[in-house]
């Protein structure tokens, strides 16, 4: 919403403040300024001349010598501009002084163009005479200023006048944010109470007199709502011998100041209106109307009908229609028919002003496909009460612009008005919720200015009466916060909340994820973080099956586009992506881990909640492999008491891993996640040129088994007895199998053992490889003897050699 | 006396011998050096002032014969013995000169194996001349050892002498994404104050982020908020604010909670926005809860992130599921309120909403807004962490390029 402060004043007259101050006290009592800008910006020594006379350059066939009057002297000014003739008034910016913008119309300087006196071709010139456009404007807001040279102020102004004032631009344009609540404030007069309130001065609405002949206008139509529903009032008044013609400078540069182009009196009034009073209004040429009838109700669905801005566009059912007996003439509330448009021969004007329902008319915008002036306003919901107070002040601005003769009454059909909301008046409640400790009297004053009215009740209480105006007064809580408003934000205490204690804590699954950052970070891995929604594509490229599980998707049904449309099954995508776009850019050992949900539906299509699984996710490239990522996951587990033993599946079955260097993790039988080495032909997917690792854990899978307790389980007092054995092991044997053994068969005084050595090569045979193991026996109350290890070491080694496994010398 | 402080010497000498295991003679060499003076020194200190009185009150000339050869033997050996270690130059040769006058079969160790020959009230007298020699030539030696060692010490570390400037190895360890480092913030403020940390689904039903929040099905703020739909009744959320609802509904008073999570809305990307970005709800519920309060608690927390003379503005604002409702500014972190590129000039950054809850969404979470009033607010992470960091775009936020990641 842009308007211009001479607008405002025009309402609050005695209002006096500097730009800056109008936005800092609007903006703290709820209308916040976004912006403002000075319509005067770089326009500076710009005074009315006069042209005595002209005279031919000398030495240049399309520059003229000007003497100009300026009342106080006259001066000379040398010209190229094609239309001044003798006797004309013009804007003159005087040396030393500046203009906005050249006579090009392009952008407009920061520090706009300083003008000194100076030579043109050897004659000297002490002066320029301005166009629009080097006034900072154009031909749209100021549509008399001529298309080529210098703009020519009518006769009657006086020579020597601040040129700048007679085109209305000592003046401010303020944009505001109006939060959706006030419905009012998308209005001139809205505003201007908002001000009037804020600086506590009187506001000083527009009088609207009674217009009209003695014809009654029930002689010149009907109106019938057939879907009250959709429009619970329709105004309807006539304006006949209407003479089509410019309106007045004032109207022209106050819509010029709100960014609407002045076109003519009927359609500015109409626009004026709108401006002023936040209602929407529409004209139609009466002569066009069919039966003298209006028929609102809504379209039948496949109708189609022509705007007037002569788009075909289709209609449903849900759309509501103005219609005369015959046809279809305008999309209530959006925009009128092209067959019943007002032409420069229009005679007899019918003026609407209705209240329509706001939902309504916001879907049916949408489904038109067209967002009007109009539509934008309605769709917010409009009181009905105003309807009739704009209709009124534009029939009195077409009889005051002499624009046309106003028919007398008005043809009005309602659905009866609501009664005004009435709330009783609790000052201890305001100032309970706010925390404050404001007076009665004071609150009553900021009531005034606001214009709730006080009324008793017929107890004798006083009870607030809210005027129609202001639908977003509702209850106790709104009240309050006009209090607040006026009262002021800043000047409301700042305490802490008293009351019962509370203990603040991180949940134990955020705890563990804060673990898993720090973990994964200091293994070098930094945090990145990718999009929760992604391309349906992905599973090809991840090289998933097509009847796979993971290919069912919770899917966005209106998707920014397809790469954004399904919800990630999986959380790879996002980690490659990554991953190529570091190696895209030659970024060399690139380490990346993303803590982030996936999304399974629990049945499709979706009816209730997802599955919302939250994946822990490493990935990099560069120094490192498979077991790198393998002692990340077990610093993990180490950290949120873990201890058991991890197991690593190799038969993991993840396509987009390498087939002979993938694993499942399993931990107390449970799959917990896995980690391998990504396929090359994903790799190739992603344009990644260097092998790249993958690891995911599912947290809500690994969350059951993670702990901070820990307990001292005391250091060993006695020695420990170790064995070194070596082997020779089928080379498909893994040596988690002969830790198993190990394990299982080394009884309760086993410690721990230990891989020193694997080796394959020329000294073993074929199909062979060689392990080394340290294994570590130790008791806790005693110093081992030789003959409690032999049990242990027997017992494994036949268990490793029912594996095949030789004992090596 | 001092036949019992002999006798202790040579028992402790003898304990090493008797060790558990045979001692070679070089270890047990070491142990003497090292543990006599240590242990026994003080025994020692205590014979020789009992000499010192003894002799003072027995004339020299009253030696015999043999104890005047006695004499000047252990002399003897003392004075080439101090000239040996004198002109020394090696720990080695200094181990050589130890066993050659104290060793087994070395010259002082002679000289008490003579002891047979000496008349035996003299024995004491030439016992104590012979360790007293002994702890004499002991001391030197350790004191001469010990120069040593200081002296090969220091030349190893003359040799040893590194360039500091040289590259720092670094154990490279990973960087936190700006948005958790700013969210980790906040969340320690919070939990300070009491407030636990929840989350919330990311794919809601439109009750909880719509309607039970006092947005209606045909609010213009459900337009204004460009959802993704799933379908008519699940979608995924625009707001954490949701969460409060779920919170609610708990039916566990008071409440003081924060919810950080994921967010989304239909916006294309850009410098500026992100279909998915990250906010933090919060919301406190108990009895007598004021706008006061809510401004305090805010105040609060401006201070403890943006620095403690952070200044904060609150705005009226509108929002639908509160009511009083705010923006809240804060000076700007970056000039101090002068104004600068940050603020646009401004001084002020807006940096949250925020509001006392909306009775009415109190009523619909079975919640008396006649007994209980609480304040709701939101703030937007990344808003933050762009203006914390000086971010000027949030497409980087997304792309996790490690050049980026590392500067956090």
């Amino acid at each position: 919403m842009n308007t211009a402060l001479s607008w405002i004043k025009a309402y609050v007259p005695e209002l006096a403040c500097t730009d800056q101050e109008y936005c800092d006290a609007m903006t703290l009592t709820g209308t916040k300024v976004e912006g403002y800008e000075r319509k005067d910006k770089n326009l500076e020594k710009i005074v009315v001349g006069q042209i005595v006379s002209i005279e031919k350059h000398p030495d240049a066939d399309k520059l003229i010598v000007c003497q100009v009057s300026i009342g106080s002297e006259t001066i000379q000014i040398v010209t190229g501009a094609p239309n001044v003739k003798v006797g004309d008034k013009v804007p003159v910016v005087l040396d030393g002084g500046k203009v906005a913008g050249g006579h090009d119309g392009g952008p407009l300087p920061e520090e706009g163009i300083r003008i000194k006196a100076g030579k043109l071709r050897g004659i000297p010139s002490n002066g320029m005479m301005c166009s629009i456009e080097e006034l900072g404007s154009d031909r749209n807001m100021y549509p008399e200023a001529p298309e080529m040279g210098i703009y020519i102020f009518p006769e009657d102004v006086e020579v020597g006048a601040d040129a700048v004032e007679l085109l209305g631009m000592h003046d401010t344009v303020f944009e505001y944010e109006i939060t959706s609540n006030r419905v009012d404030c998308y209005s001139i007069l809205g505003i201007a109470r908002e001000a009037a309130a804020t600086f506590r001065k009187p506001f000083v609405a527009p009088v609207v007199k009674a217009t009209g002949n003695d014809e009654d206008v029930n002689d010149y139509i009907s109106v019938e709502v057939k879907d009250t529903d959709l429009c619970p009032r329709y105004c309807a008044r006539v304006c006949k011998n209407i003479k089509i013609g410019p309106s007045p400078k004032w109207m022209q540069r106050r819509l010029a100041a709100s960014g609407i182009r002045p076109i003519n009196n009927l359609v500015d009034i109409t626009n004026y209106v709108m401006e002023e009073y936040g209602q929407p209004m529409h004209a139609f040429d009466l002569d066009t109307i069919a039966g003298k009838k209006i028929i609102v109700q809504r379209a039948k669905d496949g109708d189609e009908f022509q705007t007037l801005d002569g788009q075909i566009r289709r209609m449903d059912s849900d759309v509501l229609m103005i219609c005369d007996a015959e046809k279809q003439i305008g999309i209530a509330g959006i925009m009128g028919g092209e067959n019943s448009k007002i032409t420069d021969e229009v005679k007899t004007v019918l003026f609407e002003a209705a209240t329509f329902n706001g939902a309504n008319i916001r879907k049916s915008a949408k489904r038109v496909g067209l967002r009007t002036d109009a539509s934008g306003k309605f769709e917010k919901g409009l009181d009905p009460r105003n309807a009739e107070a704009a209709i009124n002040r534009a029939c009195q601005l077409i009889e005051e612009l002499g624009c046309g003769e106003v028919v007398g009454g008005m043809v009005d059909v309602k659905v009866p008005l609501k009664e005004l909301t009435v709330l009783p008046f609790e000052p201890e409640k305001y100032n309970q919720l706010l925390g404050t400790d404001v007076s009665k009297e004071e609150m009553l004053q900021i009531f005034e200015r606001l214009e709730i009215g006080t009324i008793a009740n017929s107890c004798g209480d006083i009870c607030l009466e809210i005027p129609s105006f202001r639908q977003d007064l509702l209850g106790r809580a709104d009240i309050a916060e006009e209090v607040a408003r006026f009262y002021g934000y800043d000047k409301i205490p700042t305490t802490l909340p008293s009351g019962e204690a509370t203990t603040g804590k991180l949940p134990h699954k955020l705890r563990i994820e804060k673990k898993a950052r720090d973990i994964a970070e200091y293994c070098g891995f930094s945090q990145g973080m990718s999009y929760s929604f992604e391309s349906p594509k992905v599973f090809d490229k991840l090289l998933i099956p097509a009847d796979d599980v993971l290919r069912q998707t919770v899917t966005i049904s209106n998707p920014l586009g397809e790469d954004f449309s399904i919800m990630r099954t999986l959380s790879l995508n996002g980690m490659l992506n990554s991953l190529a776009t570091n190696y895209n850019r030659r970024n060399k050992n690139v380490k990346l881990y993303e803590l982030g949900n996936i999304y399974l539906p629990k049945e499709l299509p979706v009816t209730d909640y997802v599955d919302e699984r939250m994946q822990f996710t490493l990935g990099f490239y560069g120094d490192g492999d498979f077991f790198t990522l393998k002692g990340v996951l077990e610093e993990f587990f180490d950290c949120v008491g873990m201890s058991a033993k991890k197991e690593y599946d190799p038969a993991a079955g993840k396509p987009f891993l390498h087939p002979g260097r993938q694993a499942l993790v399993k931990y107390e039988g449970e799959t917990i996640g896995f980690l391998g080495e990504v396929h090359p032909q994903v790799l190739d997917n992603y344009n990644i040129g260097t092998r790249a690792y993958v690891a995911v854990l599912d947290m809500p899978k690994v969350l059951p088994f993670t702990t901070f307790d820990r307990k001292y389980e005391g250091i060993a007092k006695f020695p420990a007895v170790s064995r070194d054995i070596s082997m020779v092991v089928p080379k498909d044997i893994l040596v988690g199998q002969i830790e198993h053994i190990i394990e299982q068969r080394g009884g309760k005084l086993l410690e721990s053992c230990e891989l020193f050595d694997i080796y394959e090569g020329s000294q073993i045979k074929e199909g062979f490889k060689s392990v080394a193991y340290s294994i570590t026996f130790r008791a806790k109350d005693r110093t081992l003897e030789e003959s409690d290890v032999a049990g242990a070491m027997k017992k494994i080694l036949n268990g490793l050699e029912q594996l095949g496994i030789e004992l090596r010398a | 006396m001092q036949a019992q402080g002999l006798f202790l010497i040579m028992a402790q000498v003898s304990v090493f011998r008797a060790g558990p295991r045979t001692l070679s003679a070089n270890e047990s060499l070491d142990l003497g050096i090292r543990v006599v003076p240590r242990i026994i020194r003080p025994l020692l200190c205590m014979q020789q002032g009992t000499f010192f009185v003894y002799s003072t009150r027995t004339p020299i000339i009253e030696m015999t014969r043999k104890e005047d050869t006695m004499k000047a033997k252990v002399d003897q050996i003392r004075e080439q013995a101090l000239a040996q270690i004198k002109d020394c130059d090696t720990i080695e040769k200094l181990n050589e000169i130890r066993v050659s006058i104290l060793g087994k079969k070395g010259e002082l160790t002679e000289v008490l194996k003579s002891m047979k020959d000496v008349a035996p009230e003299d024995r004491p007298k030439v016992g104590q001349w012979v360790n007293e020699t002994r702890t004499e030539i002991e001391t030197v030696l350790e004191e001469a050892k010990t120069r040593m060692e200081k002296a090969v010490r220091e030349a190893k570390m003359r040799a040893e002498v590194i360039d500091v400037t040289l590259p720092a190895k670094k154990a490279e360890i990973g960087h936190r994404h700006p948005n958790t480092i700013a969210l980790e913030e906040v969340e320690r403020i919070f939990v300070g104050m009491g407030y636990e940390v929840v989350e919330g689904p990311e794919v809601e039903k439109d009750y909880y982020n719509f309607e039970a929040l006092n947005i209606p099905a045909d609010h213009p703020a459900k337009d204004e908020q460009d959802t993704f739909y799933i379908n008519g009744d699940i979608l995924l959320r625009t707001q954490t604010s949701g969460v409060q609802v779920h919170e609610m509904e708990k039916g566990k008073l008071p409440i003081r909670m924060i919810a950080p999570g994921r967010v989304f809305r239909a916006d294309e990307v850009d410098a500026t926005h992100s279909p998915s970005f990250h906010q933090i709800e919060g919301l406190v519920i108990d009895k007598n809860i004021t706008f006061a309060d809510l401004k305090g608690t805010l105040a609060e927390f401006a201070k403890e992130m943006f620095g403690e003379d952070t200044r904060v503005k609150f705005r009226p604002h509108h929002f639908p599921f509160t009511e009083p409702s705010a923006e809240m500014d804060v000076s700007c972190f970056k000039c101090g309120g002068k104004g600068c590129r940050f603020c646009k000039g401004e001084g002020w950054i807006e940096i949250l909403g925020c509001g006392m809850v909306h009775p009415h969404v109190l009523e619909m979470s079975h919640i008396d807004p006649e007994e209980y009033t609480g304040f709701a607010f939101g703030v937007g992470l990344e808003r933050i962490a762009l203006l914390k960091y000086e971010i000027d775009d949030m497409r980087l936020l997304y792309e996790n390029d490690i050049r980026f990641l590392k500067q956090f």
